[in-house]
């Protein structure tokens, strides 16, 4: 009997510290803020959340609000917001075998900005009662963006080459009207400004709620394609002959990638950086095999986005800091501490 | 008895350049052809084609069958690349195991038995203790053997070599040819390669075929098929061809003009050069 095979898989430490990250995060960003709560008694709070559990946690009325009803849905956002995020990074990098690759590279961000920036600038988000369109916009602005980026890099000559091409293209265009729009209208700037930057604000639920079926059916997706994905890493030539469709493939997964990405950022704005830095921060640490990576995309760009979030709203205490500015500068210093440290050639 | 591939007028256009014009190759089971041919005569398309990668017309049949899936087809016909992409960071164990792909669901994690296939392939090519390690940190000779082994995890009959011996030094370049040439033994694989060593189409295998002008032109024995007149014909080269016992050594002459007059094929005055564009 041969010695057994060390395979890539996601083994229980890896798997052990991504929960516990998201723990940490969970309870640093329902404890930590200007109210002082201790943390067991948001723990406690917690618990009264689940059926058949009634404690008493010894906070007052307008303590249990903040826990549960400010805080709480914040960290859900950015759970989902970062594990999203994060995943779909990994997925562009995959499908597309390029470690550059970000949720964004196919006109995403471009095609966002540009819908949001019609919703501020048409003035469409007031005044319209229940449902802000801002996020409609942006969500609607993304999807239209990857399907041209996707229809014109079809004609091109279908190659992943053509199809980034066609993407940077639709963004440029997209940028450029935005741009437009933005000199006509100055003084809807600051908001615009404020939009791009990101930030996992949210009033309630209906945030949490809008993002969580796209997450849902992204994970799903493209969990269920993590091997796939591995085989496509051999190229298209060599997965074929593997005995796959490697055309198809990539297609399923970036559409499951692409409406993910476009959800998050209809709800948080372009929060940059977790679709590339949590990515290779795992392929670093804990390899680059696309079974472990996936899933730990989802736990770590989750924790990640949480405490990056509890920064930008600590440091600067009442005021609040755009996220994209603390995913940077938490996230370069720490990325280039696991480049130097780890052993692992990752591309 | 049906061959193992059969080629039958096969045709295949790449950007609107004809690159095969009628094609036919039957190799049977067991053999081992190595395909010969000037650079940009379409060998590498032949095998391309056979694995399904290119759009043909003419008729490609493997073990009897012409319509294949994709999957059904990668359970039959196993692929080294001439350059084989190397994924950054893939562990040689998580590549080798790439070759159990067409025996299950896309979505099916590896099984014990797809392990243990493995670990006996890498015990057979000596790469036992490299599991762990990254492909790409491999050098030249263990990294053909890591892609060889990935081939014959696929455990197909047929197994298509583009070029195996490339990138290797001599001593390397035998090292796979006869394990090559081993496992065919073992398992009776049928082998087509392509190689642009001759001596080395020579030596090793049954039969050699020369790809020319979008057809096969000369296929037989070595001893047959590498000769004087037919490598001027089909390489535009001049060469002298020293009988072995183990089969024809060929070797280039200088191509100065004397040099050129006393290779010039005795018996091949009607060869037209350059015939392969």
């Amino acid at each position: 009997m041969p010695t057994e095979l060390g395979v890539s898989r996601l083994r229980a430490p890896a798997l052990v510290a991504g929960i516990l990250a998201v723990i940490i995060a969970v309870v640093a960003g329902l404890t930590i803020g200007p109210a002082g709560i201790a943390a067991p008694r948001v723990l406690m709070e917690l618990a009264n959340l689940l059926p058949g559990i009634a404690v008493e946690s010894g906070l007052s009325d307008a303590h249990k609000a903040i826990v549960t009803d400010i805080r709480l849905p914040r960290v859900v956002l950015g759970l989902l917001v970062g594990a999203t995020l994060a995943m779909s990074g990994a997925t562009y990098q995959a499908a597309f075998r390029n470690p550059l690759a970000d949720p964004y590279l196919l006109g995403i961000a471009a095609g966002a900005g540009l819908g949001a920036t019609i919703a501020i600038v048409n003035d469409i988000g007031d005044g319209a009662g229940v449902f802000d369109l801002v996020p409609l916009a942006a969500f609607g602005g993304a999807l239209g963006a990857v399907t041209v980026a996707y229809l014109a890099g079809h004609i091109g000559g279908r190659s992943t080459a053509s199809l980034i091409l066609a993407g940077i293209a639709v963004a440029s265009f997209l940028a450029a009207c935005q741009t437009y729009l933005l000199q006509a209208n100055a003084d809807a700037f600051r908001q615009i400004l404020a939009w791009l930057l990101g930030r996992i604000a949210t009033s309630g639920w209906s945030e949490p709620a809008l993002l969580l079926p796209y997450f849902v059916v992204t994970t799903a997706v493209v969990l269920r394609y993590r091997r796939a994905l591995d085989v496509l890493a051999v190229g298209d030539e060599e997965a074929a002959a593997l005995g796959l469709e490697p055309r198809r493939i990539r297609l399923i997964v970036l559409i499951a990638a692409s409406l993910g990405a476009a959800a998050a950022v209809s709800v948080s704005g372009l929060i940059s950086f977790v679709g590339i830095i949590v990515p290779h921060a795992i392929r670093l640490i804990f390899g680059s095999s696309n079974r472990v990576l996936l899933p730990l995309s989802v736990l770590f760009g989750g924790a990640f986005l949480v405490l990056a979030d509890l920064t930008a709203r600590t440091v600067l205490s009442p005021a609040e800091l755009p996220i994209g500015v603390v995913t940077a500068f938490l996230g370069a210093p720490f990325f280039v501490f696991v480049l130097r440290t780890s052993r692992r050639e990752i591309w | 008895m049906t061959a193992a591939v059969d080629l039958q007028s096969l045709d295949v256009r790449l950007n609107g350049t004809h690159v095969l014009g009628g094609v036919n190759l039957a190799v049977s089971h067991g053999q081992w052809v190595n395909i010969i041919g000037p650079n940009g005569a379409g060998k590498t398309t032949l095998l391309r084609a056979v694995l399904g990668l290119v759009a043909y017309d003419g008729d490609i049949s493997i073990e009897g069958l012409t319509k294949l899936r994709r999957a059904e087809r990668a359970r039959k016909v196993a692929y080294v690349p001439q350059t084989p992409v190397i994924p950054r960071g893939m562990l040689v164990a998580d590549y080798v195991l790439l070759g159990r792909t067409p025996h299950r669901s896309i979505f099916a994690g590896e099984t014990s038995a797809d392990r243990e296939i493995a670990a006996d392939v890498l015990e057979r090519l000596d790469l036992v203790g490299f599991g762990d390690r990254a492909v790409q940190s491999l050098s030249g000779g263990e990294r053909q053997r890591t892609v060889l082994a990935r081939a014959l995890v696929q455990q197909a009959d047929i197994l298509l070599l583009d070029e195996p011996t490339t990138a290797l030094d001599l001593g390397h370049q035998q090292d796979v040819l006869d394990l090559v040439d081993a496992l065919r033994r073992e398992r009776g694989l049928t082998v087509i390669a392509t190689l642009h060593d001759l001596t080395l189409a020579a030596r090793y295998g049954d039969q050699v075929a020369i790809l020319a002008g979008g057809v096969i032109a000369q296929r037989g024995t070595p001893d047959e098929v590498l000769t004087v007149a037919n490598i001027a014909e089909h390489f535009d080269a001049q060469v002298r061809v020293i009988d072995d016992p183990e089969g024809p050594v060929i070797v280039p002459t200088a191509t100065t003009t004397s040099d050129a007059t006393k290779a010039a094929p005795a018996n091949g005055g009607t060869a037209q050069n350059g015939d392969h564009s």
